[in-house]
């Protein structure tokens, strides 16, 4: 693919993910806007009556803690493309 | 989709984790088969894994004003097939379940069905569909990883919906399909696009690899 195609893509791409924000502009997780689907599941399941029977072993103390871990979870799978696309890059370039 | 931990009543789970467990080690086999065969797949195995460690760990907001994750599930069903993929989903799974209190260690067979297999599954058909029609494989590799993520969301409406069939079975089924499916539709989109912006980059650094592994449509290859 050339670079036009590529970089359109990637504008397409962002887009998707502003345009939410955007169209729900002021709202927040106060008044039920942009909560986690998973937890919206719990939610309906907790309707039914249902008592959650195990929690789990460990959980992260605080916000905090849990964005330093989904970074970490986001930096170890960027290490690990970066690394072999920089690596299969260098290698093409040589031949 | 993930299912939270202990929200999943105890049969359901012991179902899924054999289900799980049965294609998990036939992935096992066939990654010692696939690294034996062509010891240079490691690499692409490693960055399957690791596009699915970034994707999912992505919340994004949807059109529904409430936020998902992409899964990443869909380039590692095209390269590999949904075995392999459900072995690297099952790392990224338990990775969140014991250090994010996401999904749960109960809920894991139930999360690696709907994230490891099903979605791949399907993936892995659409992309083998669509090239053997002599599709292009960036094209393919776009509705490969779209179907992925959101085959994905069902498997876990349809789970939770067996599980929690009140009133009714279907009417479980359309409110938890509401609420991952739909709100999944847009991330699908951008998970499509990713998937194929890492896919070109594949394509012009890895060709003889990617037709070694029967990865392109004939015309590619």
């Amino acid at each position: 693919m050339n670079k036009t195609t590529l970089i359109i893509l990637a504008v397409i791409c962002i887009v998707i993910f502003i345009a939410p924000l955007i169209m729900y502009h002021g709202h927040g997780e106060d008044d039920g806007y942009f909560g986690g689907a998973d937890d919206a599941a719990g939610e309906q399941i907790e309707k039914t009556g249902f008592e959650p029977w195990f929690s789990s072993i460990w959980e992260p103390p605080s916000g905090e803690i849990e964005s330093l871990l989904f970074a970490l979870q986001a930096a170890i799978g960027a290490i690990i493309i970066g690394y072999f696309f920089g690596y299969w890059r260098g290698q093409s370039k040589d031949d | 989709m993930h299912i939270m931990e202990g929200y999943l009543p105890i049969q359901w789970c012991i179902i899924w984790y054999v289900i799980s467990f049965i294609v998990v080690a036939y992935g096992i086999y066939q990654i010692k088969k696939i690294v034996d065969e062509t010891p240079e797949s490691k690499a692409l195995l490693a960055v399957s894994g690791a596009f699915m460690f970034i994707l999912s760990s992505l919340k994004l907001p949807s059109v529904t004003g409430s936020c998902s994750h992409p899964c990443g599930n869909g380039l590692g069903a095209a390269l590999f097939g949904p075995a392999v993929t459900a072995v690297l989903a099952t790392i990224v799974l338990l990775f969140q379940a014991i250090l994010l209190a996401h999904g749960g260690l109960t809920s894991l067979g139930a999360n690696i069905f709907s994230m490891g297999i099903v979605g791949p599954f399907v993936g892995w058909i659409i992309y083998k569909a669509f090239t053997k029609a002599n599709v292009s494989s960036t094209i393919a590799i776009f509705f490969a990883a779209f179907f992925a993520d959101l085959l994905t969301y069902v498997a876990t409406s349809f789970q939770l919906a067996l599980a929690f069939p009140a009133p009714t079975f279907s009417a479980a089924l359309v409110s938890f399909l509401t609420v991952f499916a739909v709100t999944q539709v847009p991330l699908a989109i951008g998970e499509g696009i990713l998937t194929v912006i890492i896919w070109d980059r594949l394509l012009a650094y890895k060709p003889k690899l990617l037709a070694k592994l029967n990865a392109l449509s004939p015309n590619e290859a």
